[in-house]
């Protein structure tokens, strides 16, 4: 557990990065202070709760994220309840579905994720080389703060039938390394698509608007990457307020 | 819009004579030359529109380890896109302290062949997106290999070297690729020590037999000349990215004019 603080003069809003054991916490948390958040990395459910969001990172195997996640599961879910914006990234945006076919796999009992946003994690099946790494295409499929910015939503970013036009982020790359990828159960959660020999959502978010995640990661997705990361810190900010 | 080529600068770390890091290009892993403080090469690359750095330790001491961790913080701080880390790693230990100091993956070339149980350990215990195996094939053109290529109208195999190609293992470089896929490596990573530093063009066959055995992405490295050798190994050898040191070191060529080169060729690039 360690508190990293921010270089940033001021800080636009509190934000808890989830520690799981798992993976390279250093870019996200610097991502996040660098877009303008203070960044706390801990697995106290206390920090979870008193913090404007919350980040659940994540690479690795689904398995072993759930595993390893297992002890916060209800302090998670209770962030999502409270209204709390619940960022999950890769492996963490998985852990938000209800199951994945990579925990079913080798043969024991399914794995079960956090079912904020229902639905399943399916391996890529058209032939393409697995894991789906490096830069791919983000094409924005609806509205999302996380997208278009906290102020920017149903403003002068829409088209004629009143759809987003897409936002600053629409047709920008981000850099993905998956094997899975979601396929919520509700066709309204996907915020975003991406096209690896098949369109795949890229950007998912429950119906509330404040549990959502991001299969690619934005802490190494360069500008567009910290764009991202800048509208969920205003989506914290605006919690708080 | 699909999966685009990446371009990757490939920074070599060195220390200087205070002890500061410094990246030094070689040809044929020799004859080394100083080109520069790491991490501005690394904000300069990104500016560029690097998709990736790889940072090598060419010293693998103790003191370099420490020193390169020093520089993996430096830059995943200051850099948000991917960054791969390599040189003397051995255990699942420098794995997790490397991927701590914030790189995303490693690079392994010898540790994992004289152990190949590491990739084991290393994909389970991190995933396999952050296992990079990483080859430096000879050509050879003895009857002693498995599989055998055509090179210049001569039947060749290619070999799996240590020590940057000092020192031969006798293991063909198609099997370990194979192998090393079969163990978890989520990467290839494939040097040409025949080309290396020469300027002259990717190792084509080699590339081109790498990619036909294995479904992980392969990262072309060794002999990039300019944006047109990059070009050839999309198109001919099927890599999904292209390494290079010397022409984007010495400002031979931009990562943006290779970006824009390639585009107008028709491969697809992050612009």
């Amino acid at each position: 557990m360690s508190t990293v603080s921010s270089d940033q003069t001021q800080s636009l809003a509190s934000v808890v990065v989830v520690d799981y054991g798992l993976g390279n916490l250093r870019s996200v948390t610097r991502g996040l202070e660098r877009a303008g958040a203070d960044v706390e990395i801990t697995d106290d459910p206390a920090a979870f709760e008193a913090a404007d969001g919350v980040v659940l990172p994540g690479v690795g195997a689904f398995r072993e994220g759930v595993e390893n996640a297992d002890p916060l599961r209800d302090d998670l879910l209770e962030v999502a309840e409270n209204g709390t914006p619940l960022f999950g990234i890769c492996l963490g945006m998985q852990m938000l579905l209800t199951t994945s076919e990579e925990g079913d796999n080798d043969g024991e009992s399914a794995v079960q994720g956090l079912d904020l946003i229902p639905g399943t994690n399916v391996r890529f099946d058209e032939g393409q080389k697995v894991p789906h790494m490096g830069w791919n295409r983000l094409e924005i499929e609806r509205d999302h703060p996380l997208v278009e910015g906290v102020d920017s939503v149903a403003s002068e970013t829409q088209r004629d039938d009143g759809s987003a036009e897409g936002g600053p982020v629409d047709g920008e790359y981000a850099y993905f390394v998956h094997s899975y990828y979601a396929v919520p159960d509700d066709e309204d959660a996907t915020v975003a698509t991406t096209d690896y020999e098949r369109a795949f959502p890229s950007i998912v978010a429950n119906e509330a608007g404040n549990v959502f995640g991001t299969q690619f990661h934005p802490e190494k997705s360069g500008e567009t990457g910290l764009r991202i990361l800048r509208n969920f810190v205003e989506i914290c900010a605006a919690e708080e307020e | 819009m699909a999966l685009t080529k990446r371009i990757i600068p490939c920074i070599d770390v060195d220390i200087d004579e205070d002890g500061n890091p410094a990246v030094y290009t070689g040809v044929n892993f020799e004859d080394l030359e100083y080109t520069g403080d790491p991490v501005e090469m690394a904000k300069a690359y990104n500016e560029s529109g690097a998709d990736e750095f790889v940072f090598l330790d060419i010293t693998a001491s103790a003191e370099g380890r420490e020193t390169m961790l020093d520089v993996v913080r430096d830059v995943a701080d200051e850099v948000f896109i991917p960054l791969t880390v390599g040189g003397g790693i051995r255990t699942t230990d420098d794995i997790k302290e490397t991927l701590r100091a914030g790189a995303d993956k490693v690079s392994i070339t010898t540790g994992a062949l004289e152990r190949p149980e590491l990739v084991n350990e290393g994909a389970s215990a991190f995933g396999s997106q952050c296992i990079v195996i990483s080859v430096d094939a000879r050509r050879r053109f003895d009857e002693e290999g498995e599989h055998y290529v055509e090179v210049d109208g001569e039947s060749c195999w290619f070999e799996c070297t240590k020590k940057g190609g000092r020192e031969g293992t006798g293991i063909d470089v198609l099997e370990w690729a194979a192998e090393a896929e079969s163990r978890g490596a989520g990467e290839l990573f494939v040097n040409s020590i025949d080309k290396d530093g020469t300027k002259d063009g990717y190792d084509l066959p080699l590339t081109e037999a790498v990619c036909d055995v294995v479904d992980t992405p392969v990262i072309a490295s060794s002999g990039c000349g300019g944006p047109e050798d990059m070009y050839d190994v999309f198109t001919e050898a099927g890599a999904d990215a292209g390494l290079a040191a010397s022409i984007f070191h010495f400002d031979e060529y931009s990562i943006a004019e290779t970006k824009e080169h390639l585009d107008e060729r028709g491969v697809p690039v992050r612009l």
